[in-house]
């Protein structure tokens, strides 16, 4: 292959670099996760709009109890640090899977999803308390709003945490594959994901929600 | 045991909605026993059905959009032999709740299961072509996707013959969509449908906009890209945005009425005008997410066929993604009348205005490509032109809608009814037949009959102006939508021409089909040896028709704005094809059925939400998750196609081009 065939277009698979990357293609490696994160985003629109139904309905009580007067805030800042604690030991599963280890991988993603339990499972105890106290979901528009958003956090996590369940099973069957570590990057950029929103959930609801 | 379910759901006393359930189901057993008799399982089982095939994929999304909007189609004509015949004292052969469910079901089933799955299915076929790959990035998702799609149509229209359909529109407005004035299955069967559609709808939008940002040719810049893939990225963007959004709306409506929640009620606080402001955030994109890729359409046909590159590229690519983002600025407008206040209103009045600037510019480029061109007046050009002079119509009545005062008068009339179909007649579905004629040759190999084509086009444009324009006219009369029965018989004259026109519509639905088995009949007289029917100008047109599963047998190198163009000229210069590359083993994805089987537990669990069947639903799910699994444990996610296979096909395809251009240059 000549420059001068290059030149007037006659080249075939080499490349031209364009100054943007654009080489062809790009591996597996990067086009799995980059979807991944845009699953991730498009999860975040679908929570935005949650926050926007709670945003326009927090006040719709109806005559019931209000934020001020249901919301406990140091129940939620254990489950809150529960949830951050676990994004903390995810990460640390990670770089024990970058080194192989299976012992500690697994260790920790145990860990993580162990946490993760403690957060859900102190979730649905406060859920519990407030129906029992006659505030559930079909008391206001306000507590419709209030159970569908964090229980639609809630609902990620235990997928989170079947996905955990799903993927320890499976580095233990398959070991450290090329896949298998894509799959392990995906499910921390989703963990991870799940405490950004927590995040907001916790000032917009928890915080905004129980200032005097 | 069965829930909600009984006999009582059969309609045996509606004698319509009961005879074309079973019409229908008489119509799907012949199929599947035809296909048993001839033997075809096996075939339709490995070459279609668990195929990872983008085109393959491509067409079985087109098939689907043909079929729905045969039933959508015919949900059009009764209601237009319904509002003919219901005139004065006459009520017509439809009884008011039956109506209400037809034009409920025909703008569902021709947004979501028509117009949807044909613009995705376009994109599956034409997009990876043109960016000069192998396949979209996730094959095995976007097989899934399209069982997903098939799914939530198929629950669509087990509806007409198992319960009711959605009274409420083709959006299910609350609060006449809620549990209390709406206690039937009728809305579920809406909801639970397009709930599961949807997921499909995101994960094709996860997988284009990676396959068009990470999985070019070598050297497809951005500006580069031909005009359909960037409307088509605008489109997937938008997708990702808005559909979420449709998914939380639907789940809230679904949570009011299956758990009691109050978000959408008259009592306890809720509030029914969150849900229009919900899904209007999700449905004003979706009319870009369907016309963007339409115009995309519109730019590669007319570029094409006036022989000359797209006149304003790049003002075409900026355009696409002005109205990408205003798209998100202007949902208000369907519904100014909320008594959002005087400054809301206009706001959100002027930014559709100013919507309507891109647009125009579009329209320029168009015609500026055409200015001065070698036009050839083929099939694909007749729709594009019809659709310049249609949509531009469209166009100004919407300028007009988006002025709040004006939209006070005309609000929910005629008007607004003859606006959208106008825009959405006129863009996409115009657009629509043009890429099917234009990319079938390329599909299947032989080119669609061209006089029987140019009918359909007569058929669709005449019968389409005859139908509507009547209804700008009774609209600005005060005719409100959605009427079953017409009181005023001075309309009656209208409304007769308005039945016309949708008959007209329909002799070109029918000839599509004639157009179709004739143009098989016929086909060796239309062979389309060389690859590249129309002198093409985008890589699709570099591969032979149909291509090799694996589209190039090398991905070609692109170099300046038109990749093929440049290079078939540059062929026809030296008279000679590029140096002969070094072939290598491909690797291809392999079938699987995890979409047919994830589809098939959907469709079980959203039958089960609908009719209460719980333990059936969480069957149901498990089933999913358990295929989920399945197909993340095996470990053979690839074959190879041999270098033997490759390289004799290539050397083939290298023969059948440098004869045909060899043609080309001699006679230069």
């Amino acid at each position: 292959m000549t420059t001068e065939a290059a030149a007037i277009g006659l080249t075939h698979g080499g490349s031209e670099d364009t100054g943007l990357g654009h080489r062809g293609p790009e591996s597996k490696s990067i086009v799995v996760p980059y979807g991944f994160w845009l699953f991730v985003l498009s999860d975040m629109v679908l929570f935005s709009a949650l926050f926007a139904t709670y945003a326009s309905l927090a006040h719709a009580t109806d005559g019931g109890p209000t934020s001020n007067q249901l919301f406990d805030r140091t129940l939620v800042a254990i489950e809150t640090i529960a949830l951050l604690l676990s994004s903390f030991v995810c990460g640390l599963a990670m770089i024990a899977a970058k080194r192989g280890n299976m012992i500690w991988t697994q260790g920790w993603l145990l860990l993580t999803g162990l946490l993760g339990f403690v957060f859900l499972s102190i979730e649905l105890y406060e859920f519990a308390v407030m129906i029992a106290e006659g505030a559930g979901p079909q008391r206001s528009a306000f507590l419709s709003a209030f159970f569908t958003l964090v229980g639609c956090h809630g609902a990620h996590v235990t997928a989170g945490l079947l996905w955990i369940g799903t993927m320890m099973a499976q580095i233990w069957a398959k070991g450290f594959r090329e896949d298998i570590m894509r799959r392990l990057l995906c499910l921390s950029v989703f963990w991870h994901a799940l405490d950004i929103i927590w995040v907001a959930i916790f000032t917009i609801v928890y915080l905004i929600g129980t200032l005097p | 045991m069965f829930g909600e379910l009984s006999w009582d759901a059969i309609p045996f006393h509606e004698p319509i909605a009961l005879i074309t359930g079973l019409v229908v189901m008489a119509v799907v057993a012949a199929v599947l026993a035809w296909v048993t008799i001839k033997g075809w399982w096996a075939y339709l089982w490995n070459e279609w059905i668990t195929s990872t095939d983008h085109k393959r994929i491509g067409i079985m999304y087109i098939v689907l959009a043909l079929v729905m909007l045969v039933r959508g189609f015919a949900d059009a004509i009764m209601m237009r032999a319904q509002q003919a015949m219901a005139i004065g004292a006459s009520q017509g052969y439809l009884p008011p709740e039956h109506y209400n469910q037809i034009f409920s079901a025909h703008g569902t089933i021709m947004i979501f299961f028509m117009a949807m799955p044909i613009i995705i299915g376009i994109m599956n076929f034409v997009v990876p072509l043109q960016l000069g790959v192998r396949d979209v990035a996730f094959p095995t998702m976007n097989n899934v996707s399209f069982w997903l799609t098939a799914s939530g149509a198929l629950l669509i229209n087990v509806s007409l013959l198992v319960g009711e359909f959605a009274r409420t529109g083709w959006l299910g407005y609350p609060p006449l969509s809620e549990k209390a004035f709406s206690p039937g299955v009728g809305v579920d069967y809406y909801l639970v449908a397009l709930q599961i559609s949807g997921v499909g709808t995101v994960l094709t939008g996860v997988n284009f906009v990676t396959t068009i940002l990470k999985t070019r040719a070598p050297g497809m810049s951005y500006m580069r890209m031909p005009v359909f893939c960037w409307t088509s990225l605008a489109s997937n963007l938008l997708i990702l945005a808005a559909f979420p959004v449709l998914t939380v709306t639907l789940g809230l409506l679904m949570l009011d009425r299956y758990l009691g929640f109050h978000f959408f009620t008259n009592d306890g606080g809720g509030n029914s005008m969150l849900y229009m402001n919900l899904i209007w955030v999700w449905g004003h994109p979706e009319v870009y997410i369907l016309v963007l890729p339409a115009f995309g359409i519109y730019s590669e046909v007319v570029s094409t066929f006036s022989g000359k590159p797209l006149f304003g590229y790049r003002s075409m690519v900026f355009a696409t993604l002005a109205i990408c983002i205003i798209s998100f600025c202007v949902w208000l407008h369907h519904f100014f009348t909320m008594g959002a206040g005087a400054d809301v209103n206009a706001v959100f009045g002027i930014a559709s205005m100013i919507i309507a600037v891109p647009t125009g510019v579009k329209i320029y480029n168009w015609l500026f490509t055409m200015f001065g061109g070698r036009v050839r007046f083929t099939v694909p050009m007749y729709w594009a032109i019809g659709f310049m002079l249609t949509f531009v119509i469209g166009g100004l009545t919407g300028v007009l809608l988006a002025i709040p005062p004006i939209d006070f008068v005309v609000h929910n009339s005629l008007f607004l009814v003859a606006h959208f179909h106008h825009v959405i007649i006129g863009g996409v579905v115009f657009a629509v037949m043009a890429g099917y004629t234009y990319w079938f040759p390329k599909a299947f190999g032989f080119t669609l009959d061209e006089t029987l084509g140019k009918w359909i086009f007569w058929c669709w444009f005449i019968g389409f102006h005859l139908a509507f324009m009547p209804l700008y006219v009774l609209g600005l009369w005060g005719g409100t939508r959605r009427l079953q029965h017409i009181s005023d018989p001075s309309w009656a004259p209208w409304l007769n021409v308005a039945l016309l026109g949708a008959a007209i519509i329909g002799i070109g639905i029918v000839l599509t089909v004639v157009q179709l088995l004739y143009s098989i009949k016929t086909r060796d007289r239309r062979r389309d040896v060389t690859g590249d029917p129309w002198d093409g100008r985008t890589l699709e047109w570099l591969t032979l028709s149909p291509p090799p599963h694996y589209n190039f047998a090398v991905l070609p190198d692109v170099h300046g704005e038109e990749a093929y163009w440049t290079r078939k000229q540059t062929a026809i210069k030296e008279d000679r094809l590029i140096d002969e590359p070094d072939y290598k083993p491909i690797e291809m994805p392999i079938n699987t059925p995890t979409g047919v089987i994830c589809a098939f537990f959907a469709s079980i669990c959203g039958f089960a939400i609908i009719w209460h069947i719980w333990w059936l639903a969480i069957v149901g799910l498990i089933g999913a998750f358990a295929v989920l699994v399945w197909y993340a444990w095996r470990d053979e996610h690839e074959h190879i196609v041999p270098v033997e296979e490759v390289r004799a096909n290539a050397r083939e395809r290298r023969r059948i081009r440098m004869e045909h251009l060899h043609t080309l240059s001699q006679s230069t």
